[in-house]
């Protein structure tokens, strides 16, 4: 079986900042991490080798720093890893982004599962994986809380807002993980070690003959004009004094402004 | 002397810092309250090969020093004292195999005990020898191929827990020191059963258990190093168990000092906070600077016997400044949290519970101090 | 956008032919050809195993946005055959949107026996409801909802769409967007015209809610936007208001869909709680100190009719399941009431709960950063607190019943 998992490096967002004097996103001394649900997407890939065998290939788009998240993921177990990286990458919105990468797909080769997170920790936009699939003329089953493959089947459970949805897909497939579909896994010493040693392929957009004018800033066709911190217009009215007696005076507030 | 890490080994650290912030702190209190041995903090240190830190990539090993071995000792004492302390008497039985150890031992004992498969104990106290390893009066007879061994151990952590043993007994308690022997002992063998093990003052969850032999059948083969050397082999593991205490009370005084800052910090009396009296400042200051010599103490004495020179004096002088330096510091940590300090709520009352152990286990203060007296005397013999 | 038919690949095979939604494909001497029917919608170019169907898309400043007129809100419908809230939600911000751009109003249904749907649609103020009913569209699919919208939208041309931010938006506006080559814009939690360019300013949160940013689709149309329900207010719902239905007939083949749903499992045991749908959520933290005690966050729950939320601190150390979590790497809400007991508020907590209309914090800890987004704040033992908030509401309902 040949899994394909994609990865994005992401700053850990609880660090990241606006700057209030200029309004843009302050990154520096922000640590890198995978996008936490691409873990998900890594620990069923590397799962699912270690019961049918065959291979996980690792793809990410982005700067050269990103070879740290691929590294991190052939500690998890991971066998190879692609990194396509070019400077007519940057600027990608979710739909070049997604372009790039299912160029590399292509030139990756055969595949029966693409794996990706539900979404990335720091766009949160859920638009890349369904537009891989897009680009790949495949089917996507999104929100995967379960899998279950038998043959070229491939039957999914998939976590919706109040149910659960049981799909099945033909392979090649691709399927988009949630958090709560498993505890991925804490690569060991050696592992981490021996990743360390392993050779990152690096492609530009030559390599996967990626066309200029549909990556980056010019194959985006959404732009982003403005950032800033968001508002906090909240007086807050802070209770203090006996417990009970500000339970009874919030309660009676609630009720008065028919919250509750 | 360089106590600087190279990448490899700051990797391992930031790894080790992930799993003990995200798994191990989250337990500790919960683990220690509990009274029971932490399978599941031992099993992520066994996943994450904790253990095969000093050992030779031939034995499974990461083949990394005693230095690095000690900074992860002092992260998991700071973040668990009970999966530390676990770390540390674990090191005590596979410190021995792989200094000691024939091959045929190292591929049965020590690969196991790397991978951490198994997990390991030390045996060398008994109700009458302690600090006096002479006295040992566990005895052992050679009756063919094999020893009998007949006594008790006491107090031994990680007792009952441990699969491998390493235990000194006496050929001839006539002998004295001469007569110890050192042996390799794996649980379930017959006439080797586990005896009470002791309610203690902190350390609850670390098992320390009496170790009774009764006619236990040990094979030659199991004799670690030579017969009647086993003085020498108990004075080595004592020498790097003395760097893994200092390790352990480093960890648990910098845990201290950074509960009792935050708290300072946090605190308000008297319309200020707390850290802004200077009776509060002069004792963190105090606190961290001691804390600060205690472990430039203790990585002297890894580097030195990573550098494979003599590491012993030292060892005991990081051992002894360190295990004072941690009661005195977690004593001022429940100090500066005042009432609350003294509560189950807060952990410093743990640690300093837990803190007076390193001054007595592995060679009391005095004994470390008879140890320091008697090298320095023997290098300045006139 | 353009699709054409590389005659000298096609084999003749007539696979495109069931996979056309709108049955555009004719043979004409054993090679595929498009009639008048023909959307451009793509899904034959993915059925044909040749390539000989080509989809052609557009290059930036090459679509004329001058062609594309009004704006169309893509409805989903639940499980139970109701119209989504969400969808009332979008119709009433459409509404506004439209008037500003002095256009209209129209609503895409897909979905099967969705005839009483189609009136809602226009209670809740549409102009115009598309209806695309067939039976394999019963539930929602990925693939053939994204074939009979693709079409409608290259027919029409409309010049703003707008899906809710739900799995079901998220899944099929991102597909969509990448087959039409469109801009679109994830979980908006505003939007706005702008006077001068006229152009859809579509703001949302991004690094968990720490960042907001304004983004535009210039080039592109239509310009497409999820939007995070519960956000936007639906206007009152009307039902003598009047709109033009248009039933848009589609033939789909059930063995030209890729997928096929087996089960659907509704939850009531309670380990699926549906956060984001709730009026009112009572969270609890690691102040609680032990599992056990979320019984008393159930209890309040119960008794304000709210659902049980969690910190990620709590979902780790295994107190609660995950579906109960909330913030970024849970749920992100947008109740009428978010009682937080216990909870410090991480950032990542804030990121997706500080929307929520009125936020209720009970903290030991004056300094806690929860106090920072809350309305109204009890710095104090929970345990004191929320029996006492119990107490207080039993109470009052005793008095009012």
């Amino acid at each position: 079986m040949n899994i394909i998992v994609c990865i994005k490096q992401v700053p850990d967002t609880s660090e990241v900042r606006i700057d209030p004097e200029t309004n843009t996103i302050i990154r520096e001394g922000v640590p890198s991490i995978i996008n936490p649900f691409d873990e998900n997407a890594i620990e069923q890939a590397v799962q699912l080798v270690e019961e049918f065998g065959g291979k996980v290939t690792v793809l990410s788009m982005g700067p050269p720093q990103a070879e740290a998240a691929l590294r991190e993921a052939m500690a998890m177990g991971c066998d190879e890893a692609v990194l396509v990286s070019d400077r007519c990458f940057a600027a990608s919105d979710t739909l070049a982004t997604s372009y790039v990468l299912s160029a590399a797909i292509r030139r990756i080769g055969e595949y029966d599962l693409i794996f990706t997170g539900k979404q990335a920790f720091d766009g949160d936009t859920a638009q890349v994986p369904p537009g891989i699939a897009e680009q790949l003329g495949i089917p996507q089953v999104t929100f995967a809380i379960g899998l279950e493959v038998e043959g070229k089947k491939a039957r999914v459970r998939r976590l919706l807002e109040d149910e659960f949805e049981v799909v099945e897909a033909r392979m090649p497939v691709l399927i988009s993980c949630v958090k709560q579909m498993n505890d991925p896994r804490r690569p060991g010493i050696k592992a981490k070690l021996a990743a360390k040693k392993k050779e990152v392929t690096v492609w530009d957009s030559a390599c996967i003959e990626a066309k200029a004018c549909l990556c980056g800033f010019d194959g985006s066709p959404t732009r982003v004009v403005r950032t800033f911190a968001p508002t906090r217009d909240i007086e807050g009215e802070k209770f203090e004094g006996e417990p009970a007696e500000c339970a009874v005076t919030l309660v009676e507030r609630l009720i008065g402004e028919k919250i509750i | 002397m360089d106590f600087t890490f190279t990448e490899d080994e700051q990797m391992i650290i930031d790894a080790v810092h992930e799993l003990g912030s995200e798994e191990l702190q989250p337990h500790a209190s919960e683990v220690a309250e509990a009274g029971e041995f932490p399978y599941e903090a031992i099993e992520m240190c066994r996943e994450m090969d904790i253990f095969a830190i000093p050992v030779e990539e031939k034995w499974g090993g990461l083949g990394f020093g005693f230095l690095l071995w000690g900074a992860i000792g002092e992260l998991l004492s700071y973040y668990c004292q009970t999966t530390g302390s676990v770390f540390g008497a674990h090191v005590l039985a596979q410190y021995p195999i792989m200094e000691f150890g024939t091959d045929e031992q190292k591929e049965k004992y020590l690969i196991p005990l790397t991978s951490g498969e198994h997990i390991g104990a030390f045996g060398l106290t008994e109700p009458n020898a302690g600090s006096d390893a002479g006295a040992v009066q566990t005895k052992a007879e050679l009756h063919g191929d094999k020893y009998i061994l007949n006594g008790t151990k006491i107090f031994i952590s990680n007792g009952g827990v441990a699969e491998t043993y390493v235990i000194i007994a006496n050929l001839d308690p006539s002998k004295g020191t001469r007569g110890l022997t050192a042996f390799i002992i794996e649980k379930g063998t017959p006439g080797f059963e586990f005896g009470k093990d002791e309610k203690k003052m902190g350390w609850d969850a670390l098992p320390n258990r009496e170790l009774i032999f009764q006619d236990c059948e040990v094979p030659v083969e199991n004799v670690l190093y030579k017969p009647g050397r086993g003085f020498r082999v108990a004075m080595g593991t004592l020498g790097v168990g003395r760097i893994g205490m200092a390790v352990g009370a480093v960890g648990l005084a910098q845990a201290a000092f950074d509960a009792a800052i935050l708290y300072a910090q946090q605190r308000e009396q008297f319309g200020q906070r707390i850290a802004e009296f200077q009776a509060i400042q002069f004792k963190l200051a105090d606190m961290a600077t001691e804390i600060e010599a205690s472990r430039l103490l203790y990585q002297k004495s890894a580097w030195l016997k990573d550098q494979g020179e003599k590491f012993e004096k030292i060892a005991s002088m990081a051992k002894l400044f360190s295990s004072e330096t941690v009661s005195r510091v977690t004593s001022q940590a429940v100090q500066i949290h005042g009432g609350v300090g003294y509560t189950r709520e807060f952990p410093v009352e743990r640690y300093m519970r837990d803190a007076k152990l390193f001054e007595i286990v592995e060679g009391t203060s005095e004994i470390q101090r008879g140890i320091i007296a008697n090298l320095l005397l023997r290098e300045n013999h006139i | 956008m353009a699709i054409y038919i590389e005659k000298a690949k096609c084999t003749g095979c007539k696979l495109c032919i069931p996979s056309c939604p709108y049955g555009a494909i004719d043979m004409v001497d054993d090679k595929a050809e498009f009639n008048e029917n023909c959307t451009s919608c793509g899904a034959c170019a993915y059925a044909c195993p040749t390539g000989a169907i080509v989809l052609e898309m557009a290059g930036k400043g090459e679509v004329d946005t001058t062609q594309y007129k009004g704006l169309w809100v893509v409805g989903e419908v639940t499980t139970e055959g109701r119209l989504a809230m969400v969808t009332a939600e979008l119709i009433g911000e459409g509404r506004k949107l439209a008037d500003e751009l002095d256009t209209d109003v129209s609503a895409v249904l897909i979905g099967h026996e969705i005839e009483d749907l189609a009136r809602r649609a226009a209670g809740y103020g549409a102009d115009r409801v598309f209806v695309v009913d067939h039976p394999t569209l019963k539930r929602y699919r990925t693939q053939p909802f994204t074939n009979v919208l693709t079409g409608l939208i290259n027919q029409h041309k409309p010049e703003i769409v707008l899906i809710g931010a739900t799995t079901m938006g998220r899944d099929l506006a991102s597909r969509v967007a990448a087959r039409i080559k469109a801009g679109l814009t994830a979980d908006c939690t505003e939007l706005t015209i702008n006077a001068e360019t006229k152009l859809l300013e579509q703001t949302r949160p991004a690094f968990g809610g720490n960042v907001m940013a304004t983004i535009l689709c210039e080039f592109t149309r239509p310009q497409m936007a999820t939007v995070r329900p519960k956000v936007m207010a639906p206007l009152e719902l009307d039902e003598s208001r009047e709109a033009e239905i248009i039933h848009i007939p589609v033939s789909i083949e059930e063995k030209s869909i890729a997928t096929k749903i087996i089960e659907v499992i509704k939850d009531d045991s309670g380990s699926h709680v549906n956060l984001t749908e709730a009026d009112i959520i009572v969270s609890g933290g690691r102040g609680l100190g032990d599992p056990k005690y979320f019984a008393l966050i159930e209890e309040l729950a119960d008794v304000v009719g709210g659902s049980v939320g969690a910190s990620r601190a709590t979902v780790d150390a295994g107190w609660i399941p995950a579906t109960h979590q909330v913030g970024q790497t849970g749920k992100t809400v947008h109740p009428k009431l978010y009682i937080a007991c216990g909870i410090s508020g991480a950032v990542q907590h804030l990121a997706g709960m500080s929307s929520s209309d009125c936020i209720v914090a009970i903290n030991k800890d004056p300094d806690a950063p929860i106090f920072g987004v809350a309305h109204y704040g009890i710095v104090g033992d929970l345990f004191e607190v929320v029996p006492a908030m119990i107490e207080a509401i039993k109470e009052r309902r005793g008095d009012s019943a």
